[in-house]
């Protein structure tokens, strides 16, 4: 009886972020000239599938109470790395995409490392590894430029079926491959255990540093994941300073939305993916609205003000004053 | 045991007071320095010519002003990630009060330090009463920032030179040799120091920075000084922006981009805690001139952006290894 109740309170960032999205996403669609029709489905999901994956990375580390504000230079470095070495045939191609994805995990252990080895702040610490792997994706392409092989982009960015979005089917296989067992396992529990209370974590024998760790590790391969799709959808690699911080900064706001909680130990990714595509959806619905483009930063970030500013909602339940202070 | 702690203190007893009192983080930062410029004389002789010491300090000071504000919120253990459009909003609005003839002349600096302090206001009431991260509150306010920017100088097209007295201010000489933008920082060195260790609003900052929770307890207004610290950093960016502007004698979008990371790793550099509550205005200074020594030397070797970008970052993670460590938990 009470069971599916834990369950529902559990959900609830998550429920609050998919009932944002379906809202924003009817006016959307209701407002937008074609109306609801593949084309327009197809459109909004190879948008937002981009910051989906950002999104899922930094909801990891967000639920061990860390933050990660390298994500978006994960993104444009791997898309640097994809447009040099996924190309050719069918073999080189595919080691090309482990070789991408293997660099994403690569920066995410790096940040892991620092971050619960090294004892640092992960905000200054992914500040500085963001320089870093920003300086190397700009090593790799100082210019815009480079190709991808075309046959595997069209068919991950396409749609099967004539229908359905095979980049939304890619995200749907990433959550079930990645995101479920790691919520499953030792290592994923710890996690949650770690962002909710890591001392209460450590004194129950609680593998905190593991669990983290592996929050970290696999962020690094959503957001390679990210970068790769990226490659898929432009062709190009393009080491972007303002396009990268832009990714860091959408995916704070998306796991936000997504009702994953910045102190940690609550939420899921798969909140933060509905979070994506309603931040994707803000920019679209100021389109559809037939926004003057010029006001269109501005917008977003109010939109992105009012977004962080719902959790301070919170503060309205406080009983104490000291639990301000946490 | 007691032995070895015997010994460690007599070898501390025996250095000069003044040695024995400052931080080991501002003398590896000052040991940095003078490693820096001894590398660059084996470069190049004009390294330690007087000239190139006071060009660079020039450079630094617009740096300086800006970490100054960014040590303020540090030091509370919050960041402020708004620097680089607060920064280019300042210029931009001190150049455009320029254009309103000469009460706006007069005007100019004014407004732009008054328009980093109203987004400064709205980073510190998110922070100190709604109680949001501060990391999330700057960013999203540096994305209001550049919005407004965006539509200012969309629709039409400003003025966006900076007006002489702006220039003077940067690149004049009122002392003969030294520029007036060294003297700028210097006052700004003054007022930090005063600001931070002879006023209640300073004890305030190092307390909340150590625990909040206590400073409160001890009656402490916490989000008053909260909020005043983001508003003195806000317009402490938007002071540097002016500066800037003065420099480059043009307010452009995107100036202050090149600002933040270097601020943040100054104050770190200079031994100020991340966490908050620990670190000497000396040391941010230190800082400033390390970074900005760096990125000289980095220039004068031709090293592009790239490179730049991958030696920040690693420097910065190594001196946080080296003293920037959190206590281990257990």
């Amino acid at each position: 009886m009470s069971e599916w109740r834990y369950w529902l309170n559990e959900q609830r960032g998550t429920l609050t972020g998919l009932a944002i999205f379906l809202v924003m996403f009817s006016v959307y669609v209701a407002n937008h000239p074609a109306g609801f029709t593949a084309n327009v489905v197809h459109t909004a999901a190879n948008k937002g599938v981009l910051l989906a994956f950002v999104a899922m990375a930094q909801a990891l580390v967000v639920i061990t109470a860390g933050i990660d504000l390298s994500v978006g230079m994960i993104l444009v470095l791997t898309n640097c790395l994809a447009s040099w070495i996924v190309v050719g045939a069918a073999v080189p191609t595919t080691l090309g995409v482990v070789a991408v994805l293997a660099t994403g995990t690569i920066c995410g252990a790096i940040n892991g490392a620092l971050v619960i080895y090294g004892r640092l702040q992960p905000i200054v610490a992914t500040i500085a590894t963001g320089a870093v792997y920003f300086g190397l994706g700009l090593l790799l392409r100082p210019f815009p430029g480079g190709s991808v092989n075309e046959d595997l982009a069209d068919a991950l960015t396409g749609r099967l079926f004539g229908v359905i979005p095979s980049s939304l089917v890619a995200l749907a296989a990433v959550v079930l491959i990645i995101w479920l067992p790691f919520r499953k396992s030792v290592a994923g529990r710890a996690a949650f255990a770690a962002g909710s209370s890591e001392p209460a974590a450590f004194m129950s024998g609680v593998p905190i540093r593991r669990g983290k760790f592996a929050a970290y590790l696999l962020s690094g391969l959503l957001a390679g994941m990210g970068g790769l799709f990226l490659t898929f959808f432009t062709y190009t690699g393009e080491a972007a300073y303002a396009s990268g911080s832009a990714y860091t900064l959408w995916s704070i706001a998306a796991v936000v939305l997504g009702g994953v909680s910045l102190y940690g130990g609550r939420g899921s990714a798969v909140g933060a993916i509905f979070g994506a595509f309603a931040a994707r959806t803000t920019g679209d619905m100021l389109f559809a609205f037939d926004v003057d483009p010029l006001w269109q930063p501005l917008l977003q970030g109010i939109v992105l003000m009012i977004a962080v500013s719902i959790g301070s909602l919170a503060l309205l339940r406080v009983r104490n004053r000291l639990d301000w202070f946490q | 045991m007691s032995e070895t702690s015997e010994s460690r203190l007599s070898v501390k007893a025996r250095l000069p007071a003044l040695l024995r009192r400052a931080d080991p983080a501002v003398l590896t930062a000052f040991g940095c320095i003078l490693l820096l410029l001894l590398l660059g004389s084996l470069y190049s002789s004009n390294f330690l010519s007087p000239d190139y010491l006071l060009q660079q300090l020039k450079v630094a000071s617009f740096l300086g002003v800006v970490s100054a504000g960014m040590m303020i919120v540090i030091l509370l253990g919050h960041i402020d990630l708004s620097v680089p459009w607060v920064m280019t909003m300042g210029a931009m609005m001190a150049c455009a009060a320029a254009g309103f003839g000469a009460t706006g002349a007069f005007v100019a600096i004014p407004v732009g330090v008054l328009c980093g302090m109203a987004l400064g206001l709205l980073n510190g009431f998110g922070v100190a009463y709604l109680r949001i991260p501060s990391m999330i509150v700057t960013l999203a306010s540096n994305v209001v920032a550049q919005g407004l920017m965006v539509v200012y100088t969309g629709g039409f097209s400003p003025q966006d030179s900076a007006p002489p007295a702006i220039r003077w201010l940067a690149t004049g000489t009122l002392v003969p040799g030294v520029p007036n933008a060294i003297l700028v920082w210097l006052a700004v060195s003054a007022a930090m120091v005063f600001l931070l260790a002879r006023t209640a609003f300073g004890r305030a900052v190092y307390g909340i920075g150590n625990s909040e929770r206590a400073a409160f307890l001890s009656g402490v207004g916490t989000r008053r000084v909260v909020m005043i610290a983001f508003i003195l950093s806000g317009a402490l960016s938007a002071f540097g922006g002016v500066l800037l502007a003065g420099y480059a004698s043009k307010a452009a979008q995107a100036m202050g981009d090149a600002y933040l990371l270097p601020s943040i790793a100054a104050v770190v550099l200079g031994g100020t805690s991340i966490l908050g509550g620990r670190g000497s205005y000396l040391g941010t200074v230190a800082g400033v001139i390390l970074i900005t020594l760096l990125q000289s030397i980095l220039s004068v070797m031709q090293m592009p952006e790239a490179g730049r970008q991958i030696v920040y970052g690693i420097v910065i993670i190594v001196m946080l290894l080296l003293y920037g460590r959190a206590p281990p938990s257990r």
